[in-house]
């Protein structure tokens, strides 16, 4: 078996892969080069593995790309993947997030976009339709774009219902339970810093949402200040940031097969975007946020870095790995669930997103 | 009537490998020849503009040498016979 970890960065992709049980790492690219990847999923649910990313081209503008073959040869989609109606008025900025739906949907990939919008594809990621009803919600012209751009970033859909939730920068958390015709704010208990009101209805900077291994309602959430949980689908959230050295971030990340288990990395402040002290350090809880222990084997001291919210990720291990990018080119894994970490690349650009596979 | 597109090296795989297309729009303006020219090759035109149909911001076009920012926009005229050229901005990182 094949382990592979798609690294997407500012200026190319590259795909680290292990043969030995994620002791070992081989990298392989770039893939892409020159060209920005901030979205990037590995899609298991086809004949052969499909890589979707997430590009721009820079100067010739964002589309998606796939390949089939594991970034032996890419292809795109003649009139883009991702174009807005033209009843819409605005054009696609980036694309922020791509995201296989379960095995039971097996055409079905999501795609999270700037400007704040939620696209899907029937198709395998080939063509996307905009969803209507997110993008008709009345509360979308007051989502404003926080300093990366107003984006639905996060995109969670629940493989056991027709639950879809999303969390964008700015506007907090949106919950569809219809697949994506109506949605609702769920954002109650979850702070803002940077408007009079301390707990508006929406408008938060949720950073990103992680769900937990146990129960589809227990999410967990990085805001721009504050760690929270739900337990009820987010119609309630709660601090979890007691015993974090700061509450500041940008992942937050839920292990797949461990009830309870996440992880954050803790940053100063929105102002101050390095870690506390410049010790890199990522931070598990193990009873769903009561608390916290800090991880640091084999990460370093004064790094003055940062990870952005899509370079954090876990795979289906057992026991689960899990893998960090840093805007200083830098990817450290683990195969023990944080207890320990090895450098697996370094000097790239800055790493933007991260995503592990287990190829069969 | 026939407008020659120059296209920089870097778009030219988008277009068969050529830096030089010969376009046969149906009208007198940029919109027209980017019509046309997304009609065969429609990969390469997403490059130029987006779907809403704007020349994208770090894209420059030039016809018969003028930047059309500061002509017509799309509605800039495009003469029988016309050199049309594509390049990208300074920009980037």
């Amino acid at each position: 078996m094949t382990d592979l970890l798609a690294i997407g960065t500012r200026k190319g992709l590259w795909l680290a892969r292990s043969e030995d049980d994620r002791r070992t790492w081989a990298l392989d690219g770039p893939h892409l080069l020159a060209q920005e990847v901030a979205a990037v999923s590995i899609d298991l649910r086809r004949p052969a593995p499909r890589v979707l990313a997430g590009i721009q081209y820079g100067h010739w503008g964002p589309t998606v790309m796939w390949s089939d073959d594991l970034g032996d040869t890419w292809q795109e989609t003649d009139h883009g993947a991702i174009r807005f109606p033209e009843d819409a008025g605005v054009a696609l900025a980036r694309v922020w997030q791509l995201r296989p739906d379960s095995a039971d949907r097996p055409d079905v990939v999501w795609a999270g976009c700037e400007p704040h919008s939620l696209w899907r594809s029937t198709d395998g990621g080939l063509t996307f339709d905009l969803v209507r009803g997110l993008w008709d919600h009345p509360h979308r012209p007051t989502w404003e774009p926080g300093a990366g751009g107003g984006a639905v970033h996060t995109v969670l859909p629940d493989p056991s219902s027709n639950r879809v939730t999303v969390a964008m920068s700015t506007g907090g958390v949106y919950v569809s339970e219809d697949g994506g015709e109506k949605w609702e704010p769920r954002n109650r208990g979850i702070s803002v810093v940077f408007g009079p009101d301390p707990l508006p209805e929406y408008g938060q900077c949720v950073h990103k949402v992680a769900v937990d291994a146990s129960d589809p309602d227990r999410m967990y959430a990085q805001n721009h200040f504050g760690v929270f949980r739900t337990d009820d689908a987010g119609s309630s959230w709660s601090s979890i940031a007691e015993g974090l050295p700061a509450d500041f971030g940008f992942p937050i990340v839920a292990a797949p097969r461990t009830p309870g288990t996440a992880w954050v990395v803790p940053l100063v402040a929105d102002m101050q975007r390095v870690p506390p002290g410049g010790r890199f350090r990522v931070h598990r809880t193990r009873d769903a946020g009561a608390t916290w222990t800090e991880l640091g084997e084999g990460l370093p001291d004064a790094a003055w870095t940062a990870v952005m919210r899509d370079a954090f990720c876990a795979d289906e291990g057992d026991p689960t790995g899990i893998y960090v990018g840093t805007r200083d080119g830098c990817v450290y894994a683990s195969a023990d669930e944080g207890d320990t970490f090895s450098l697996i690349a370094e000097h790239l650009p800055d790493v933007l997103t991260v995503r592990a596979a287990q190829l069969p | 009537m026939s407008v020659q597109v120059v296209l920089p090296g870097v778009l030219a795989d988008l277009a068969g490998g050529s830096k030089h297309l010969d376009v046969q729009p149906e009208g007198g303006t940029l919109a027209d020849l980017l019509d046309a020219l997304a009609a065969e090759h429609p990969r390469l035109t997403r490059r130029i503009r987006d779907e809403t149909g704007t020349v994208r911001r770090f894209v420059n076009v030039y016809v018969d040498g003028e930047d059309v920012r500061y002509q017509d926009g799309l509605a800039t005229t495009v003469r029988d016979g016309a050199e049309v050229q594509v390049l990208p901005s300074v920009a980037g990182g």
